[in-house]
């Protein structure tokens, strides 16, 4: 029996599918697999083992990756029914939520012009604060609900707060330099 | 494990089936090698007793290049032909050093790295490493009484490809085999972190010469886990002399200087900015070749004032790693010291005040590099000890190709835990087009030009289709070496396009040859026997893990056909071993290794299921 090295990430690491996830056991599983498949295990053994060790590390840590980050892991449930949430046609996005998204900009940029590095950790925080609030209703609809494409929804909401957050670290680099 | 112990030349190893590792500190100011003996971890001294190589390579007409103290010596009397810091230049252009006009050499623009003129003809970053190499390789052979099986070198974290590859090539031509290009934090972070037992979260923050490496890592129940690491490949104690040097030309109000006492200024800048580490002040005087007279003052005040940009220059990293880390101050549980220029206490200072806690000093900052990178060689060459830990590293700059309008398109985002790799489709834009060009940058900027090209390469042989029919997958592939390379593969016909990548930098087979010509006398026949003896070695290699491999597995994974067809081609390789055709050697040896290729990944199957089998029976 070979085993298959397409099967699923949740397989990989024996874990069951889900949003919910024992963190803990992820990596655990993790590292007892990198302790086998990793290149270092393998620098004196013959090219052909090294070349397989380098495959199968590179699969497990992409499959870490993906289930790490509860984004990610959202993004690849969806995936694994078929969805994707970033796929350029279903971006629409409901108004209130682009209001909420301009009145960040808004104050992200006069924040900037002012250097103000409290103001912008206000906003970083209400951001990371909305995001934490909008996981637990990912979780709902993916675990609970079955709800899809109100999950694809989510996760198109999370990727643009993710971005923001990004942007607005970047601006404290911009002021610290 | 004590880690810090210098053994003497000569001392016995170990006997039994131990293979001879060593891990190299391959540093723009100074170089060592370091092995385990005994189970603990030494650096090997010269046979004057003295662990560090200044690394400077002193080229000359007549003579073989003189490397170390000597050539150290001598660089004041022979600027021209008297190599420092060339780590600087690996990977690196000409167009790359903006500060050429500052260093006392003739610069060669050669395509792709930058070379030097000497007495002994043109040579390049790349040679004058090997040369340091060499001689770390001889004193190693020579300690340890026998030839080395492998080595660990160690580059800075947040070396690009381009340094990497450079690296490498340095270590192929000192007829070197590397098991493993090491991350000069993380090599730290293993000395630290085994001596100590230590767990939890710890930054390592390295200033040397020339290189500036902050990483972030968590370290836990043996495993080593880089979260995230920066720095800047061109910061160092080497600019902390470089604004003493330019203070003093103003203070002694001297015009242009010619090599001799631009070099002359720069090691008196060097001495006074080492003082400066015990002193409140320090003088400076010295005699130019032109009559003018140097004779300062300096004290800590002023040269705080001077450099006090540089020390914030470490500074913007350190809160990047942390932010890409996403961690705080407060969760860092320690800070490790390394490189002689963390010495200074105004960088002490400093990392105190940004981690708000006392750095950690106790180890040697000099060493502790060598030392973790000889551990990890000692294992990776097959002497596995009772403790086995595990390294899981990350690449330090995001990889990505060039899109429409000059844009840099991120595949691989800085701090991915390596290996990995990405795909991405790409598809033609006209009707029957069979060939495509991609462009393969490094850096974090979004425009081309601001970042590293790595490589641009040519996919040919796409089936012609009509437009936006085709649909190549282009794969990423960065290794644990943090080395990228690239394969490519049209997806409707299978056809495996091929791919050449030409890197902008890397020697081709061909200079390493030549350049290997060039640096022995006799030059035919050690090239030969060279080849053959490196041949053999290989071949022996493959062989003994073959049979490791057979006598663990061969039962259960192999038909008996299969069994016969991996012996049949070790006969082969056998029977050839003895013969003088380095070439006839590596062919069957290639034979060989594609035998394996399925067997290979069965056994790596077998180790998936037994870790998932272990893990299950853990969690129950
Ligand atoms: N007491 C001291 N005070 C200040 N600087 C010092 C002191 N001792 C050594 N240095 C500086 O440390 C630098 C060399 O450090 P180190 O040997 O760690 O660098 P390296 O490993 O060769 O370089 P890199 O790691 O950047 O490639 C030199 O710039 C040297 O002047
Ligand atoms: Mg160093």
């Amino acid at each position: 029996m070979q085993f298959d090295f397409n099967r699923n990430h949740f397989e990989l690491f024996g874990l069951v599918p889900g949003f919910a996830l024992d963190s803990a056991a992820l990596e655990q599983a993790y590292r007892a697999l990198q302790s086998q498949v990793h290149p270092d295990k393998f620098t004196h053994l013959s090219a052909a083992e090294q070349r397989a060790s380098m495959q199968w590390s590179t699969r497990v840590n992409e499959a870490y990756q993906a289930l790490k980050s509860p984004l990610n892991r959202a993004q690849y449930l969806l995936q694994l029914q078929g969805i994707d949430a970033l796929a350029e046609r279903d971006t629409a996005m409901p108004g209130d939520f682009l209001m909420q998204q301009m009145e960040w900009r808004e104050g992200m940029q006069e924040a900037r012009e002012a250097a103000d590095v409290a103001a912008l950790q206000t906003i970083e925080a209400e951001i990371t604060d909305t995001a934490q609030q909008l996981r637990a209703v990912l979780a709902r609809q993916l675990d609970e609900q079955h709800d899809y494409l109100g999950a694809a929804q989510s996760v198109r909401k999370l990727k643009f707060m993710d971005k923001l957050v990004v942007e607005i670290h970047d601006t404290y680099e911009a002021l610290e330099t | 494990m004590a880690l810090l112990q210098i053994s003497e030349p000569g001392m016995s190893t170990e006997p039994h089936q131990h293979r001879l590792a060593a891990g190299i500190d391959l540093g723009t100011t100074n170089s060592l090698v370091a092995s385990v003996r005994n189970s603990v971890s030494v650096v090997l001294n010269d046979e004057d007793g003295r662990a560090l190589l200044p690394s400077v390579v002193r080229y000359s007409a007549t003579a073989a290049p003189v490397v170390g103290y000597a050539a150290q010596c001598a660089q004041s009397i022979d600027p021209h032909n008297t190599l420092v810091s060339v780590k600087r230049f690996m990977g690196r252009g000409l167009a790359d050093i903006t500060d050429a006009g500052s260093f006392p050499y003739h610069f060669v623009d050669a395509p792709g790295m930058v070379q030097f003129r000497t007495a002994a003809g043109v040579k390049s970053p790349v040679e004058a490493s090997a040369e340091i190499l060499r001689v770390l390789r001889d004193r190693a052979e020579r300690s340890l009484g026998g030839e080395l099986s492998g080595v660990v070198i160690t580059v800075p974290a947040y070396f690009d490809d381009a340094q990497r590859q450079a690296t490498k090539d340095a270590a192929k031509l000192a007829g070197l085999n590397v098991l493993r290009l090491l991350n000069e934090p993380t090599a730290a972070a293993i000395a630290y972190g085994l001596d100590n037992a230590a767990e939890g979260i710890y930054a390592v923050y390295d200033l040397g010469g020339g290189t500036f490496d902050i990483s972030i890592l968590r370290l836990s129940q043996g495993v080593f886990e880089v979260l995230a690491t920066n720095g800047d490949s061109a910061l160092g104690g080497d600019d902390f002399d470089q604004r003493v040097f330019c203070w003093i030309l103003e203070k002694s109000r001297l015009a242009a200087l010619d090599a001799k006492d631009t070099r002359l200024l720069l090691t008196k800048a060097r001495e006074a900015k080492e003082s400066l580490s015990e002193h409140r002040e320090v003088s400076i005087t010295a005699v130019l070749s032109t009559g003018e007279t140097v004779d300062l003052m300096l004290n800590a005040t002023t040269f705080h004032e001077i450099t006090q940009s540089l020390v914030n220059k470490t500074l913007a990293p350190t809160r990047k790693a942390l932010r890409d880390a996403g961690l705080s101050v407060d969760e860092i549980k320690g800070v490790v010291m390394v490189g002689g220029s963390t010495r200074m206490p105004r960088i002490q200072a400093a990392v105190a005040e940004f981690f708000q806690q006392t750095p950690l000093t106790n180890l040697d900052p000099d060493k502790v590099v060598a030392l973790g990178a000889a551990i990890q060689a000692n294992v990776l060459a097959g002497n596995r000890g009772e403790d086995d830990w595990l390294l899981l590293d990350v690449i330090p700059l995001s990889l990505g190709i060039e899109t429409m309008g000059g844009l840099v398109e991120k595949i691989v985002p800085r701090n991915t835990t390596i290996p990995a790799a990405r795909g991405q489709e790409f598809t033609t834009y006209k009707d029957g087009q069979t060939a495509m060009s991609i462009h393969v940058l490094q850096g974090e900027r979004e425009l081309v030009s601001d970042c590293r090209s790595l490589a641009k390469f040519e996919l040919r042989g796409i089936p012609p289709m009509v437009a936006g029919a085709a649909r190549i997958r282009v794969t990423f592939q960065v290794d644990a070496d943090g080395l990228l390379s690239v394969s490519a593969q049209e997806l409707k016909s299978g056809v495996q396009a091929s791919v050449t990548v030409k890197p902008a930098y890397g020697l081709a087979d061909e200079d390493i040859t030549r350049m290997l010509r060039d640096s022995y006398t006799h030059a035919k026949d050690d090239m030969q026997m060279r080849a053959l003896q490196e041949a053999r070695v290989d071949a022996q290699r493959l062989m003994d893990a073959t049979q490791t491999a057979l006598d663990e597995n061969a039962a259960e994974l192999l038909t008996a056909d299969e069994r016969n067809a991996i012996e049949a081609a070790m006969r082969t390789l056998q029977g050839r071993l003895d013969g003088s055709d380095p070439r006839a050697i590596k062919d069957a040896a290639e034979a060989l290794n594609a035998a394996t290729h399925d067997f290979a990944a069965r056994r790596m199957d077998v180790s998936v299921r037994e870790a998932l089998t272990g893990q299950r029976l853990d969690a129950i």
